[in-house]
């Protein structure tokens, strides 16, 4: 048996060579993506994940691990399975929206105009 | 908190024969994108080396943060009075905290939290040094409250530039939390420093115990480890040991000194030409030793973590789900 400077480690009785079968595939259960919302009108914000056997669960750890510190309005948790994602690769399909100029305010310049005109009208 | 990641000396010779298999073309766009300081993200393509180092390093740190809590976690049920026992759990939870974050980090580079945890309890992944060290007194926990998580602070915000986008975003969310255990802990030992001569005594003896591991902490001297060059340039590592190790001296020996405690190493000064700390070359023997399991609490660390483990099996099973298969978590 141990001999702990800990007394919870003493009471536990634990033998030094207690040797155990290695954890199984997901004996960790599966992975939830947390998406945390710092106050009411904000966008949730994806924050991390937790291992949980159910929703449930994702949701406790979540609480526990993300909204420790500070605010937390609201928690969703997302089972990493339901994620359907970009990729990082494939970035260039994002990349014609900048040429896309008439789709921006700045897009627009009448100033030019309306001043040339105003100097028209008074010649 | 945390230390250094430690690295097997001879491991850095074989660096170069392993990156001669990866493709140029994209070893080039990676490392051009990590001097341009972009972050890498887990599905990127990256060399294999640059994996294997990065999960090595956040699963010892995960590591780290779960046995650390053990030396501190002694003191819970006998910290004095009951607003340091409730700030002692709260710390000892957020460590725990911490490892999860951390594992899950590890996690996105493909080794799953089962395999890391039964390298930790197995013997076969390092965690930091000091944790093999016992906390005798209520003024060790302390000690490692304040200058162990002060090392790790260090440590963690130059990590937290790093290359690895979801260990800076671990990290970054980390050391909010450690400012506060830093606090803390320098909170206790200035109390313990201008109380009484008995409990400035506890204090000193336990900083004389703990000054070699906090030396050590940071990891073997630039002069005998030289497998940073490449963890640098990849941005893995972000500050040598030996800086680091200045860094905390630079920070806290003056404070050591303004309590009126002193620091059992009489070589230990600041070179006012080089603005550079000298210090008796810390026992690398020593380090190695303990790192390879001959420390005072090696063997119970890990039995400890085996019996919560094997305890907390049936839980574990008897929530389980239908889901059979894995996937690796995003970010």
């Amino acid at each position: 048996m141990i001999e702990s400077l800990d007394p919870r480690i003493n009471r536990a009785s634990i033998s030094v060579d207690n040797n155990i079968e290695p954890l199984g595939t997901l004996d960790q259960w599966e992975t939830y993506e947390v998406f945390h919302q710092k106050k009411r009108g904000d966008q949730h914000m994806h924050v991390g994940i937790v291992h949980a056997a159910n929703p449930e669960m994702a949701l406790a750890f979540a609480k526990e691990q993300f909204g420790r510190r500070g605010l937390t309005a609201n928690i969703w948790v997302v089972n990493t399975r339901n994620v359907f994602a970009s990729t990082y690769e494939d970035a260039d399909i994002f990349e014609t929206t900048t040429d896309k100029i008439y789709r921006e305010a700045g897009g627009y310049k009448v100033m030019d105009k309306i001043n040339q005109y105003k100097k028209s009208q008074k010649a | 908190m945390y230390g250094n990641a430690y690295i097997e000396p001879n491991e850095a010779s074989k660096t170069h024969s392993v990156l001669a298999d990866e493709d140029p073309k994209l070893l080039a766009e990676f490392e051009a994108r990590i001097e341009r300081g972009e972050k890498i993200e887990p599905k990127d393509w990256m060399p294999k080396e640059y994996r294997k180092q990065l999960i090595r390093m956040i699963e010892q740190h995960g590591h780290s943060e779960i046995i650390g809590a053990l030396p501190e976690g002694t003191w819970i049920t006998r910290a004095p009075g009951f607003k340091r026992k409730l700030a002692l759990m709260a710390k000892v939870q957020d460590e725990v905290g911490h490892a999860q974050l951390l594992y899950s980090a590890a996690e996105t580079l493909g080794k799953s939290r089962e395999a890391m945890i039964n390298d930790l309890i197995t013997g076969k992944s390092k965690y930091s040094n000091v944790f093999n060290y016992p906390a005798f007194t209520w003024a060790d926990a302390c000690v490692i409250a304040w200058l162990i998580d002060a090392g790790a602070i260090i440590n963690q915000v130059a990590n937290a530039k790093g290359s690895y986008g979801p260990y800076c975003r671990a990290l970054d969310r980390i050391c909010t939390e450690e400012s506060f255990h830093l606090k803390y802990g320098h909170d206790n030992v200035v109390t313990l420093a201008t109380g009484t001569p008995i409990q400035r005594q506890m204090v000193q003896e336990a900083l004389n115990r703990w000054w070699p591991p906090i030396m050590h902490f940071f990891g073997p001297s630039d002069k005998i480890s030289s497998h940073t060059e490449i963890l640098m340039k990849w941005k893995v590592k972000m500050a040598t040991n030996d800086d680091m190790r200045q860094q905390f001296l630079n920070m806290y020996v003056p404070k050591i000194w303004d309590l009126g405690l002193t620091v059992p190493d009489t070589n230990l000064k600041k070179n006012e030409t080089t603005g550079k700390w000298e210090y008796t070359e810390p026992d690398w023997d020593e380090f190695k030793r303990v790192i390879n399991g001959g420390g005072p609490c090696n063997a119970e660390r890990l039995a400890v973590r085996r019996n919560a483990e094997e305890r907390g099996r049936w839980v574990r099973e008897a929530l389980k789900s239908g889901q059979t298969a894995y996937v690796v978590p995003f970010a």
